[in-house]
């Protein structure tokens, strides 16, 4: 960070008024349809938000037809093949199209506000998310309308969900779906991890972070971590189901456990990544009505650091009845049985600032005392549950049921609905009159209980979940048609909330700055917020929940923070050094645009060719969408060096193109995070198949032939050695294009060689074996053809004007690339080579 | 209350146990269910009293607070529960010695079969015989998908699952020649069929196992089978 003493904003900037016109013409996003093109947080976050609420509304109507449909004993309101098209919805809906975007939307929305940034790391790849999450999940819902809807259940277990048992193109509506909704939320953590870590106010530590931001770094790595075995999973099963590689199919040497566990990895940590930020919100709320700052918060990010260890530890624990030997599941069921520490810690730090704090009651709280006795009920039947022999009993009835849903809805919807209520006066800028908000609260809270609990006894008795009705004599029916009187009560909870917030946003006053006397950085901004949040960006001295937003608030909106004017029509925002969080560099976002929209919708229409099977429509798809990507890249970053830009203060940092360490480059680690979790489960399933799976070794076995390797690996290293030549040439003033060739020379070779690999190999369809390798060695083909695409971009951009010796990044991120690609490359083709080295040992195998 | 310990039994309640193995496991919940309504009372009056009483909880310091309630309390409570479960679970598996009875319990899309190796060899379709008082081996296979075999009155499920065997134990204590006290039922997801999955068990003296598999007919659906409106195209005939 540089320092020149005469930098600061000019004076005339300091009129509020002006300021706020003129960021309001460089951040507002148009009228009309052209909000389409917005790439900004507060408009994103907004919209990931409501359209959440919609498919929740979706997925509660869903679970009324359930309700009513087993409300008696041998009712022929619905059919069993209806009624798995609706079980199977509710809680996909519910999971994956409700309580995951509704928390990116909320983080979305808050983050950047609460940390004092104007937006989040990536605009545009946000928008992209939305627009990707909003046409999977469409696809998704709008298959029940035509009778082809999921119906294997939400965890789609093989090898009911595969052909010979689900021929239809249902099981192909999810795992296609749900694939495409996870790019969204594997984009958007991404996106957060970047945001938390890099763009923050200056003087922001990250030990003065506020709390909500470390919950939401905790479950962005979570995201990154979890969500890409289950996205290797349903690859492996949609390449199953349409062409045949057995990898699921125990008659050519594949697992039906193998799914569970790829299944379970990812969804035990699932559903503490949705309750995690929703105790985040709690979190926040506490010290606001304890009046009093949270104590232990550095108890609680520990315990959520452990909290998200243990959740990749405990994931067999859906599996007990599977046939592990049950030491094994002694070790799980001991992990599982640790996660009662971690809850505890948050939950008594919460009760020890109510303790030591003059606490006040108001509807929010309502929701947290619900929040409360909902979710340690469900903690406690959980730990019943992480117990083998009661699980042994309770496992796959109405006890899990109602265990998952104190869980989920105690540990989500009611801090949500309690974070809702605080922030609605920042949200809509009106002041809460709340009239419906106790009523509604007391019609959900006694409908779910009602619901709910009865279904613990249900479960008992021995109704096993998912059955579409029952003969009536096992003593279930009273027990039922409560429930189902529960789940109407419940849902006229939700009706009286939706009134409230119609009658909030149609009468509700003018709300005043800070409402609830919160500490926090979101209170000083604009309410309802503008498109650029902060006038000016504040610097903070102390931990981040302890401020007084209405001093701050006028400061900042008479531009006498950071970036206090406008500069060149730059949307700009500061990036902080990570830990001693001084500024960095500025970091200047692209312009709104169509772009995200078209390309998540190209990306659309070529999941439904791979839905329909018209699979050449899919393969220009893929090619039309990496050309988009390439083009998109085009227009970003900036054609001069600028060097040091003033920023206030009397600080000067370079723009981000010219930074050492800037958004995109952590991003590209993250994302790399992911891409080799996705590596590491395709090697696990592998060595699953060749460890458990019956009917092994295979007839013949797959060898990628010593030459050929040798050849890749070759290809592979110079590939990666052109990537740092160019960076090198660049870096000292040269031309990078030379290497820039030499790279795709390489990289050409790398897809030959691995197109050769793969014609040599024995019929992948024939066995799990041949399978796996096919996967594996297509991965390499893949990074190698995405690197060839980095380095026509660098071309491009290079005689552009977009590179020089000081804006590097482009360059910096193909090396990271090509790094990436050759040691995940070797990594294969070494497991290739000693796979069928290990195959004569599986012999001796039952 | 009194609905949780009045209406405890059914054919198919696991709180009613007719065998060793369910009556653990009851043991087990009856005492998680006390110890669970204890420190959920704990809560709320904790939650009450920090509300109600601000001064109170204020002369405990935050980390005395953290400490007790996060480390101090699971630390009490989990690892005796713990112990507890693992020695419970360790219970149910079967031992080498034991002289047991095998049967084969086959699954298939959406009936089950079940052959008896020690009784002749026979086989019966959705009617499972047990001998009384008996420790019995069942092998667990599957024909298509994955289905669960449960028989909550004797013991917990275990899936049948397509390509491996899995082997349960129970036994039969009680409940010899009575009709349709004891039911199991398929517990995991199997498709359309999956509610009409359950099947009737039938415990005799030992001595009279035989006669009774032979004198089972076939293709006879067990009682509860015939009161579902069974979807469309589902065989009530065994598949074969």
């Amino acid at each position: 960070m540089t320092r020149e003493k005469d930098a600061g904003a000019p004076p005339e900037a300091r009129d509020p008024i002006r300021l706020h016109k003129a960021l309001t013409r460089i951040w507002g996003a148009g009228p009309g349809l052209a909000r389409l093109s917005s790439t900004n947080h507060s408009v994103l976050g907004m919209r990931f938000m409501i359209t959440a609420g919609v498919f929740f509304l979706i997925g509660g109507i869903l679970a009324m037809i359930i309700r009513a449909q087993l409300s008696t004993p041998q009712s022929a309101f619905l059919g069993a093949e209806t009624y798995s098209q609706i079980f199977t919805l509710h809680g996909t809906v519910m999971m994956f199209l409700f309580a995951i975007p509704m928390l990116e939307g909320l983080a979305g929305y808050m983050l950047p506000k609460l940390m004092g940034a104007r937006d989040l790391a990536f605009p545009r790849l946000t928008a992209f998310g939305y627009w990707c999450y909003l046409f999977g999940g469409s696809i998704i819902v709008l298959s029940l309308l035509f009778g082809v809807a999921p119906d294997s259940g939400w965890f789609m277990y093989v090898p009911l969900s595969s052909k010979p048992h689900s021929p239809g193109v249902n099981s192909d509506v999810w795992l296609l779906g749900i694939t495409f909704v996870e790019i969204s939320a594997l984009t958007f953590a991404t996106t957060l991890v970047v945001s938390i870590l890099k763009i923050r106010a200056p003087g922001m530590t990250l030990g003065r972070m506020p709390i909500f931001a470390w919950y939401m770094l905790v479950t962005s790595l979570m995201i990154i971590l979890g969500f890409p075995p289950l996205i290797l999973g349903s690859i492996l099963l949609e390449a199953e189901r349409a062409f045949g590689l057995p990898f699921f199919d125990p008659t050519r040497g594949g697992s039906a456990l193998l799914w569970q566990h790829l299944f379970w990895i990812f969804g035990h940590p699932e559903v503490y990544i949705i309750f995690i930020p929703a105790a985040g919100v709690l979190s926040t709320i506490v010290p606001v009505f304890a009046r009093h700052p949270l104590v232990g918060y550095r108890a609680i990010v520990a315990a959520l650091v452990a909290f998200g260890f243990l959740s990749f530890g405990i994931w067999a624990h859906h599996m007990y009845t599977t046939g592990i030997p049950h030491m094994a599941l002694a070790f799980f069921s001991l992990a599982s049985s640790l996660v009662v520490v971690p809850t505890a810690i948050q939950i008594f730090a919460w009760l020890a600032t109510f303790a030591h704090g003059r606490p006040r009651w108001d509807v929010p709280m309502l929701y947290l005392f619900g929040f409360l006795w909902i979710f340690v009920m469900g903690g406690l039947t959980g730990v019943m549950v992480a117990m083998v022999p009661f699980d042994l009993q309770a496992h796959d009835t109405h006890f899990v049921v109602a265990h998952m849903h104190y869980v989920l809805v105690g540990g989500f919807v009611f801090p949500l609905l309690a974070g809702l209520y605080y922030w609605l006066p920042l949200a809509t800028g009106r002041a809460s009159r709340f009239t419906l908000a106790r009523p509604g609260f007391w019609l959900i809270f006694i409908g779910f209980n009602l619901t709910f609990f009865m279904m613990h006894l249900t479960g008992l008795l021995g109704m096993p979940r998912r059955v579409f009705t029952y003969p009536g004599h096992e003593g279930w029916m009273w027990l039922n048609v409560l429930s189902s009187i529960g789940g109407m009560v419940l849902t006229m909870g939700f009706a009286v909330i939706l009134a409230d917030l119609a009658l909030h946003a149609r009468f509700g006053r003018r709300a005043r700055r800070d409402p609830w006397e919160g500490g926090t950085l979101d209170w000083a901004i604009p309410r309802p917020p503008t498109f650029y949040a902060f006038a000016s960006l504040p610097r903070i001295e102390t931990r981040a929940d302890r401020i007084d937003p209405r001093e701050l608030g006028r400061e900042l909106a008479a531009g006498e923070g950071y970036l206090g004017d406008t500069r060149n029509g730059w949307q700009e925002t500061l990036g902080i050094h990570v830990t001693t969080g001084e500024a960095d560099q500025v970091i200047i976002f692209p312009r709104q645009s169509y772009e995200p929209l078209v390309t998540a919708a190209t990306v659309g229409l070529t999941v439904l060719a791979m839905l329909f099977k018209l699979y050449p429509v899919a393969v220009a798809g893929f090619f039309v969408v990496s050309a988009m990507f390439v083009f998109r890249a085009q227009s970003a970053g900036l054609r001069e060096d600028h060097g040091p830009l003033p920023i206030g203060r009397g600080e000067a940092v370079p723009p981000h193109t010219e930074a050492e360490s800037s958004p995109p480059l952590l991003a590209l680690v993250v994302a790399l995070v992911a891409d080799g979790t996705i590596l590491a489960s395709l090697i696990y399933a592998g060595f699953y198949n060749w460890l458990v799976a019956a009917n092994w070794p295979p007839p013949e076995l797959a060898r990628g032939g010593l030459i050929p390797v040798a050849l890749a690996v070759a290809a592979l290293v110079a590939a990666s050695g052109c990537a740092r030549g160019a960076l090198a040439a660049l870096g000292r003033g040269g031309n990078p294009v030379p290497w820039i060739g030499a790279g795709i020379f390489a990289g050409l070779a790398v897809t030959g060689i691995v197109g050769a690999i793969l014609a040599g190999l024995p019929d992948p369809r024939s066995h799990a074996h041949p399978a796996t390798v096919f996967m594996l060695v297509g991965y390499i083909g893949l990074h190698a053809y995405v690197g060839l695409l980095f380095l026509v971009s660098n071309a491009l951009r290079y005689r552009a004007g977009y590179l020089s010796a000081r804006r590097r990044l482009d360059l910096r991120l193909t090396r990271v690339w090509q790094d990436y690609t050759a040691v995940s490359g070797i990594v294969i083709l070494l497991v290739v080579l000693a796979l069928p080295a290990l195959a004569p040992l599986a012999e001796g195998r039952p | 209350m009194a609905l949780l310990l009045g209406g405890c039994g059914g054919p198919l309640s696991a709180l009613d146990p007719a065998g060793p193995g369910t009556a653990s496991i009851a043991r087990l919940w009856w005492m998680m269910f006390w110890g669970s309504a204890a420190i959920f009372l704990l809560t709320m009056v904790l939650f009450a009293i920090v509300m109600l009483r601000p001064n109170w909880g204020a002369r405990v310091s935050p980390l005395r607070w953290i400490v007790c309630g996060g480390l101090g309390l699971p630390a009490l409570v989990l690892p005796p529960l713990a112990g507890y479960s693992l020695w419970t679970g360790e219970a149910l598996l079967p031992t080498a010695d034991r002289d047991a009875v095998r049967i084969e319990a086959e699954a298939a899309m959406w009936s089950w079969t079940f052959r008896y190796p020690d009784h002749g060899g026979a086989e019966t379709v959705d009617i499972l015989h047990l001998p009384e008082g008996e420790p019995v081996e069942i092998h667990l296979t599957s024909r298509d998908v994955i289905h669960s075999f449960w028989i909550p009155r004797l013991t917990g499920k275990r899936d049948n699952i397509p390509g491996q065997v899995n082997v349960l134990w129970l036994q039969a204590d009680g409940a010899a020649g009575e009709e349709g006290a004891i039911e199991g039922t398929c517990a995991e997801y199997c498709g359309i069929g999956h509610a009409a999955m359950r099947f009737e068990v039938r415990v005799h003296p030992e001595d009279k196992m035989e006669a009774a598999i032979a004198a089972t007919p076939r293709g006879d659906p067990p009682r509860m089978r015939t009161e579902l409106p069974v979807p469309a195209g589902l065989p009530v005939e065994p598949l074969r």
